[in-house]
Parts: structure tokens; C-alpha cells; sequence
């Protein structure tokens, strides 16, 4: 009955979710409390009720800036905090190539509502799916991009989501990013928690990519042990249009991502990629759909898991090919190493294809480490823990490699490391995580 | 050869009408339309069957009555109306002693089949047990069989002579809290086919049996039971094909297989029931649950399907790999054409250690048809060192078909290895090609490659099967090209 908890629990304090928000996000409330009403009464059952919810949009008094670092040395992009829900402008932003928008969402959907209402909620599946009615419903704020026709953003767009706080939260956030034609974009969204409190997260980000344009999405979870993350990207993909999409998680508790990519127009080409470390009792869940609408559409995927202690393992990988998307090619691929004999993997890679021309593969692959390999390694001096480093490393190599921006893949090599040697994954400098040392 | 004759080629190719469409007149014995309680007792009493088996019937019954159908296919099931069905039809001429009292339509009809009951199946070394409708007419060859001490008969005459073995193992597969179809089947099944090998014993010859829906709308539960005893082995037929008919027809069965210690079963079905025709009218129902039980260490159960019939395919033959180094295998050809949907694939369930599992299966869709994989492969916690291996690959013929592969694998050990990989290509060009540059006709070229992408299961059907597997293969889509 957590449901009905959220219907009532909206219905109380609508009025000061809406006077706190905006309008383009208001207009969806209603479908979302109507989706939910109508929803199976076993929604939401992962949820919990007893989060604080800010709905008053209190700011917190430190400058997140100050406080928390994500820290990619070398990578000098655009910098902006989501602390919980809240949108913090970056008092010492350097400055945006000329027409390109980067604000909180409830400043756009005020300020650029022509921008705004044409894109906002468009992909997402109310009805169908009950974590994205609950954002409809709840959200109040989030990240807003905008790319104009033809510019292109050189430096990466890093979004930091930060859980913070003494008592439990839950966070609704919407974030919204748009590239017009011929435009390129890299965002980078890093997603934090700090201390041993229970956070749940659940952000849906919409993505529209125009014609001819090129966009990147990294997502890095390093999150504690009181956090459930429940993340939405829904990505639209116009004519020519290019998208990189990476999830990669190295540390968390609970996290269910669903992303969902749309090829609306011939020759758009997606690359989707992921990689989770889990250990103790981690659960993460990659739910990925990838529809073909259109002919010559290409989608390459490839997601990999190790699991050690009694984590648990998830991907549910949906291909379709739609009757009128002849030539397209698909291949998706998912490959699992179980380490420890109590981790699960379950995986369910999925073909729907309804046109003949076209070539669409998947394979799916749970095994072990290569003994061989791991006796080649001994057998010339390298200690058991190293070769299996090793191995674990060149397991995830491929989809490292996918990485476009090289400060970002440095980064990544490095935390992958010391997360394989169970090493602390924060960041030096930081005020939160790196004060525990 | 343009492209564009190649494509008529193949959409006529896989038109072809249904050949084994005729009705046989037979007086038959027919109850009233629906399902009770009453209706239930009432096929007990005429089978003049034990208290603990219409008590077995009633259970199931009550517990279907809670289910509901099943959603989660990828197929269009029209509603059903299990109550318009009749639940009982038996050829009234029975208890035959000789092929002479046999009804000579019946016999007719199995000749057009091509199971003649005469001594030449003698000489092809096969004994055959005809089910046409839900009763058996005659048994063949039981005497032979039955001086190695196998039983082979109709189940309801195994629940008279040996009740204790039936009753130890009926349900206990699948029982009949399993499915929807399960548990209807369980409270309504008619007749079947009963299988005991006993301990050591290598059954010389193929078993075998064909099921023919014959009387207008009574639907057709039957109820296979195979039991394989210590170091026994056992290769079992079952073929099917239909008539002709107009009102959808239903097919629920359930096929159970126990494999004890070092036993091996191989189960080879050829399905051809009626598809319904080119536009999609009638053709029959098929809602079948088959499993296999490797209960024993060492045992071996292989699953060998062709199924080209049927309007509606939902067939999951799956093992249990209970015993400690069991081996399950399944091979399977699914042909859709017109307007059939096929939802088909096995599920391995590794239980024991050092099981092993291999599944191959080929789909080949046509017209506007659906053909789905579904399969699960489950490694569970004390599956030390299973393997599996699954490949799964679809055929495309024609721009309005679909090819839909829905595995799920799930490891609950670091032991254990699975592999799955699927692919799903149309004919390839440069193949037919190179036939036509070499004089081969594009009907014969089209032939040729789907006869090849199948040919890895049908190398692992039976001789007299492998056979008539090629020349359905050639009804279905031969004919449409060539």
C-alpha cells in the first residue's frame, strides 16, 4: 500500500509542490497521480515511505561547491550540483559558448519556456511505468541543457548529483537536454551519497537529439550504502545523430536504471554501454530498451557485470526492430562473472524483430575467470589477487574503451583498479568522503 | 533471376496448402459440450478408471478453476471458451484383437498418414500406439516388447494393469498446480501413451505414436507418461497431423519423463497440426507442456521438436537436471507461415553437479507469422560446474513475418558457465547467388539453404523421422518456392 502512501501523500501537499515548481513541470502531475491510481497495487513495493521530501525547496547553508568534489583531474568542464533535488548555480562558472543554456529546469520552463514545453515529458511512458508516473507526479526541479543549431560544446558538461543530509531522503529530480541539429555535447553525470543515511533517488532525464547531432552520456555511480537509485534515461534520436551512452557503476546499494532509446529517423547510429562492479549485498538492475523505427539504424550494446559476496546481478536487454526499419543493424551483448558462489546473475537478452532485411545478434555469457590465463599469470610470478586484477581489468577493457572523453577514461581506469582491490573509491579533496579516511 | 521474381518466389513458396486436410467418417462417442464436476466423473466412469485417479482429477480441476490464462506469450490467444468444448470423443469400436476388427476408415486414415499397423511397421522395426481421437485402437508389437519386460500402452490401460506404477509417477513431472494447461489437461486428459523400461533393459526398437484430432470440436488432452528405470534407454516417436477444419480447435497436453539412474530417453516430435489457412481461418490450438525429469546420476534426456503445424504453438519441453552429471538436450525447428504464431523453447534447469545443458534452435518465419524463442537456462546454488550452451538462430523469409528471442539465464553459483548467443538474418543473398551462378533455381536454391540452416536438428532426429521432418519442411515452405 506504499502507493496509495504517495497518492495521499501528494494530494496533501500539492499545492505547495506546485507553487514551488513550475508550470511545463505542473502540467504533469496529473497524469502522473492518474497513472499511479490506476497502477497495480504491487507499484513502487521497492520504495519506502519514511523519507523526507522537500518539497519547500529549502536550500542547504554550506556551498556544495566547497564542500564535495568530484575529481576528474584534467577534465575542466562545465560544473553543476544537484544536491538531493535542489538545482545550486556554480558561483564561479566559466563562461558557455555563445546561445548554449545551462540552468535549473524550473529557471528554463520561467525563462525559455518555448524551449521547454515542446520537449518536457514527451518520452516518457506514464502509463507503463510507475517509477516515471512517480516522478511526473513529484518532481519539482532538475537540470536543463540546451544546445542551439550547429554549436558544438567542446568541454563535458559534468552533473554531479549529491545525497546529502542528516536525516532520510528521497530525491525527485527531471533533467532535460537538447541538441538541435548539427549540435555535440558531452554530459557527464556523476551520482554521490554521503553518510549512513537511507536516500532514494529517482530522476528521470530526457534526452533529444537533433539531426546530425552528437551526443555523449556517462553515467558514474559511486554511491553508499543507504542509497536506492532509480534512474530513467530516455533518449530520442534524430536523422544522422550519434549517441554514446555509458552506465557505469562502481559503488551502490540498490540501482535500477532504465534506459530507453528511440532511432525516430534512418541512419541514427547509439552506442550503449555499461559496467557494474557489485560486491556484499549490492543489487543493480539495467533495464535497456532499443527500438529501431526507422531504416539504416545501427545500435551496438554491451554490458558487463562482476559479481562478488552476495550481490545481485540484473539486465534485461530489449532489442525491437520495427517493420519499416529494413538494414538495420543490432548487437547486444552481455557478459557476467560471477566470483563468488552466493552472487546471482540473472540476464534476459531480448530479439523482437518484425523487418526481414536486417542483422541483429545478441549473446549472453555468465561464467568464471580463465583458469588458464589465471595459471599463465601465476606461473610467471604474478600473486593470485594481481592476475585476477588483471583479468578483471581486461574483462571491462572493451567497454572502457568506449569512453570518448580521455580525462574521464583515465579517471575511470584508475578507480576501476582500486574498486577491484576493494580500495576506497573517493576522491581525495573531498570535504564528505574524503574526510572518513 | 531479378530480386524482385525472388521475392514472389518466396511468397509463394510459403503458401502452400495443407496436405494431410481429410475427415474420416467414424461412429464416435461424443459427450455434451462444457466442464463440471459432473463431466469429470463422467470420463472417470466411462474409463471405468480407480478413486485415487478421479480424485487426482478433481483436485486439478478445482485448482484450474482459480487460474487464469496465461498472458505472458508472444501470442494472440482469442479467448477461449473452455465451456463450448466437448472434453470426451472415443472411437466407439473398441478392444480390438485383430487388424481385421479394426474400423477399415480408420485404418484408411492411417494409411494416407502413413502408419500403415500392418506387418510392414513390423519390418521397420517400429511399434506403434495410434491414438485417434483420445482412446487407443490398437497397440502393436506389445507383446514383443513386453518379453524385455517393457510396458508400452494407452495410459488408461496402464492405470488398470499397473496402477502402482502409474500412480507413483503420474503428476509427479508436472504437477497439476503447474500451469493453466496443466491442470486442465490433469482434470480432463482422455488417453496417452504409457512408457515403462525397466531396469538395464535397451528398448530394440522406436517407440512410436500419432495423434490425430479427428471428431468436430472435441478437444484433444493428452496424457504421456515415460519412465525410463536404471540404465534403461528408450527412443520415443510422436508425430502429429490433423484435418482439416474450420473452428479452432484445442490442444493442451502434457508429456512427463522420469529418468532414473544412467537412463536416457530421447523424445522426437514432429508437429504438424493444421495451421488454419492462408488467411489465417481455423487451425488448431496447441498449448502443450512437456518435461523430463533427469531424476537419476548420469541420465540423458534429448528433446527433438519439428513443429510446422498448429495456428497456435506454446511448447516448452523442458529438464529438470536433478541427478548429479545429467545431460539435457534440446534441438528444435519451428516453422511459421501465414498467419501461425509460434512461442516455443525449453527451459534447463540445472539442479544437480557437473549437469550439463545444450539447447539449438531454429526458427524459420514466413508470411505474416510470428516465431518466438523463449527459453531459461537456472543455475541454482548446488549446480557446481554446469555448462550450458544455447544458440538460437531465425530465419527470415518475407518482410511481414517476425523473429522474437526471448532467453532469460540465471546463475546462482561462480562455478557455473553459460553461453548463449542468437542471431536473425533473412536468406543471405550472396548464398542464393551463388546457387543460381551454378544453375540451381531460386525454389531449389531457397530450399537448399533453409533445408541447411536446419539441418543441425534434423541429424538428430530418428532415421524414419528424419524422413518425413524433410518433407513437412517441404510442404511448408518447399512448395511455396518450388
Amino acid at each position: 500500500m506504499i502507493l496509495q502512501e504517495y497518492i495521499k501523500l501528494f494530494n496533501e501537499f500539492r499545492s505547495v509542490i506546485e507553487s514551488n515548481s513550475s508550470e511545463a513541470l505542473n502540467a504533469l502531475r496529473e497524469s502522473g497521480l492518474q497513472a499511479l491510481e490506476g497502477a497495480d497495487g504491487k507499484a513502487l513495493k521497492e520504495y519506502e515511505t519514511d523519507f523526507g521530501l522537500n518539497f519547500q525547496r529549502y536550500t542547504i547553508q554550506n556551498d556544495p561547491y566547497k564542500l564535495f568534489t568530484c575529481d576528474i583531474p584534467n577534465i575542466g568542464a562545465y560544473l553543476y550540483y544537484i544536491v538531493n533535488d535542489t538545482f545550486y548555480a556554480n558561483p564561479q562558472q566559466q563562461p558557455l559558448p555563445a546561445g548554449v543554456i545551462i540552468c535549473s529546469l524550473k529557471e528554463a520552463a520561467q525563462n525559455h519556456s518555448e524551449l521547454v514545453k515542446p520537449y518536457l515529458g514527451r518520452q516518457m511512458h506514464i502509463n507503463d511505468n510507475p517509477n516515471e508516473a512517480l516522478n511526473a507526479m513529484l518532481a519539482q526541479d532538475g537540470l536543463f541543457v540546451y544546445v542551439p543549431k550547429n554549436v558544438q560544446v567542446e568541454k563535458p558538461i559534468q552533473l554531479v548529483n549529491l545525497m546529502y543530509g542528516n536525516v532520510d531522503i528521497m530525491a525527485v529530480a527531471h533533467n532535460l537536454i537538447v541538441l538541435e541539429e548539427g549540435a555535440k555535447a558531452q554530459v557527464l553525470v556523476c551520482d554521490h551519497s554521503s553518510g549512513k543515511v537511507k536516500y532514494l533517488a529517482n530522476r528521470v532525464t530526457e534526452v533529444f537529439v537533433g539531426k546530425n547531432a552528437v551526443y555523449d552520456h556517462y553515467k558514474v555511480e559511486n554511491t553508499t550504502e543507504g542509497m536506492t537509485n532509480v534512474c530513467s534515461l530516455l533518449i530520442d534520436q534524430q536523422e544522422g545523430s550519434e549517441v554514446v551512452s555509458n552506465i557505469i557503476t562502481l559503488n551502490n546499494c540498490q540501482t535500477l536504471n532504465t534506459i530507453k532509446a528511440g532511432l525516430n529517423a534512418p541512419h541514427a547510429s547509439l552506442s550503449l554501454c555499461g559496467m557494474c562492479f557489485l560486491d556484499k549485498t549490492q543489487h543493480v538492475s539495467n533495464d535497456t530498451e532499443i527500438l529501431h523505427h526507422k531504416p539504416d539504424t545501427n545500435s551496438f550494446e554491451s554490458f558487463k557485470y562482476i559479481l562478488d559476496d552476495e550481490s545481485k546481478g540484473n539486465f534485461y536487454g530489449m532489442i525491437k526492430v520495427l517493420p519499416d526499419a529494413q538494414k538495420s543493424v543490432a548487437m547486444q551483448t552481455n557478459k557476467n562473472i560471477c566470483i563468488s558462489n552466493d552472487a546471482q546473475m540473472r540476464t534476459m537478452p531480448q530479439l523482437e524483430i518484425y523487418a526481414d532485411d536486417v542483422k541483429c545478434n545478441h549473446g549472453a555469457t555468465v561464467g568464471q575467470l580463465d583458469d588458464t590465463a589465471l595459471f599463465y599469470m601465476l606461473s610467471r610470478g604474478i600473486s593470485k589477487d594481481e592476475a585476477k586484477m588483471l583479468l578483471m581489468s581486461a574483462f571491462v577493457y572493451d567497454v572502457l574503451e568506449k569512453v570518448r572523453i580521455p580525462a574521464l577514461k583515465d579517471r575511470l581506469k584508475l578507480l576501476i583498479e582500486r574498486r577491484l582491490r576493494k580500495e576506497n573509491t573517493s576522491c581525495d579533496s573531498c570535504m564528505i568522503c574524503g574526510s572518513k579516511k | 533471376m531479378s530480386k524482385d521474381k525472388g521475392h514472389d518466389n518466396i511468397s509463394d513458396f510459403t503458401s502452400g496448402d495443407y496436405k494431410y486436410g481429410f475427415t474420416t467418417d467414424v461412429k464416435t462417442d461424443i459427450v455434451k459440450r462444457g466442464l463440471d464436476e459432473g463431466i469429470i466423473r463422467l470420463i472417470s466412469e466411462k474409463k471405468q478408471e480407480p478413486e485415487w485417479l478421479l480424485d487426482f482429477r478433481l483436485k486439478a480441476f478445482r485448482h484450474w478453476k482459480t487460474l487464469k490464462m496465461p498472458k505472458w506469450a508472444h501470442l494472440r490467444i482469442p479467448d477461449i471458451d473452455f465451456q463450448a468444448i466437448s472434453y470426451y470423443a472415443a472411437p466407439l469400436k473398441k478392444q480390438v484383437n485383430s487388424l481385421d476388427e479394426v474400423d477399415p476408415e480408420i485404418l484408411k486414415t492411417f494409411n494416407k498418414l502413413g502408419i500403415p499397423l500392418e506387418e510392414q511397421k513390423r519390418l521397420s522395426g517400429m511399434a506403434v500406439d495410434a491414438v485417434m481421437d483420445s482412446t487407443s485402437v490398437k497397440t502393436t508389437y506389445k507383446e514383443d516388447l513386453a518379453k524385455l519386460g517393457i510396458i508400452f500402452c494407452s495410459i488408461s490401460e496402464a492405470v488398470k494393469q499397473y496402477p502402482d506404477l502409474v500412480r507413483k509417477y503420474l503428476g509427479s513431472v508436472v504437477p497439476y498446480t503447474d500451469n493453466f494447461f496443466a491442470a486442465l489437461n490433469c482434470a480432463v486428459f482422455t488417453d496417452g501413451s504409457f512408457a515403462y523400461i525397466p531396469k538395464g533393459v535397451r528398448c530394440p526398437v522406436e517407440l512410436s505414436t500419432y495423434f490425430r484430432i479427428n471428431a468436430s470440436n472435441t478437444g484433444q488432452f493428452e496424457r504421456t507418461l515415460i519412465v525410463a528405470d536404471d540404465d534403461a534407454y528408450v527412443s520415443y516417436l510422436e508425430g502429429c497431423t490433423a484435418p482439416m477444419r474450420d473452428e479452432n480447435q484445442l490442444h493442451a497436453a502434457i508429456v512427463e519423463i522420469v529418468a532414473n539412474e544412467r537412463a536416457e530417453v530421447k523424445y522426437s516430435t514432429v508437429q504438424n497440426w493444421y495451421p488454419g489457412d492462408k488467411d489465417g481461418k481455423g487451425g488448431i490450438y496447441n498449448f502443450v507442456t512437456k518435461r523430463a525429469m533427469c531424476a537419476g546420476e548420469n541420465s540423458k534426456v534429448y528433446w527433438t521438436q519439428v513443429e510446422t503445424g498448429s495456428a497456435l504453438t506454446w511448447k516448452y519441453p523442458s529438464c529438470v537436471l536433478k541427478g548429479d552429471n545429467s545431460i539435457g538436450e534440446f534441438y528444435s525447428v519451428a516453422v511459421t507461415n501465414n498467419y501461425q504464431m509460434a512461442d516455443t523453447g525449453t527451459k534447463m534447469i540445472h539442479i544437480g553437479r557437473n549437469t550439463k545443458s545444450r539447447i539449438v534452435s531454429k526458427g524459420i518465419s514466413a508470411g505474416h507469422s510470428e516465431n518466438s524463442y523463449r527459453g531459461i537456462v537456472r543455475m541454482t546454488s548446488g549446480a557446481e560446474n554446469g555448462r550450458n550452451f544455447s544458440q538460437c538462430d531465425s530465419l527470415l523469409l518475407g518482410d511481414k513475418c517476425g523473429a522474437h528471442t526471448f532467453p532469460t539465464i540465471d546463475v546462482h553459483n561462480n562455478t557455473a558457465i553459460v553461453e548463449h548467443e542468437a542471431s536473425t538474418s533473412k536468406i543471405n543473398e550472396d548464398q542464393l547467388f551463388y546457387c543460381n551462378q551454378r544453375g540451381i533455381s531460386t525454389e531449389d536454391a531457397v530450399g537448399l539453404i533453409v533445408n541447411g540452416f536446419a539441418k543441425e536438428v534434423f541429424n538428430k532426429l530418428p532415421m524414419e523421422f528424419a524422413v518425413e521432418a524433410q518433407k513437412l519442411l517441404s510442404i511448408s515452405i518447399d512448395n511455396a518456392i518450388g
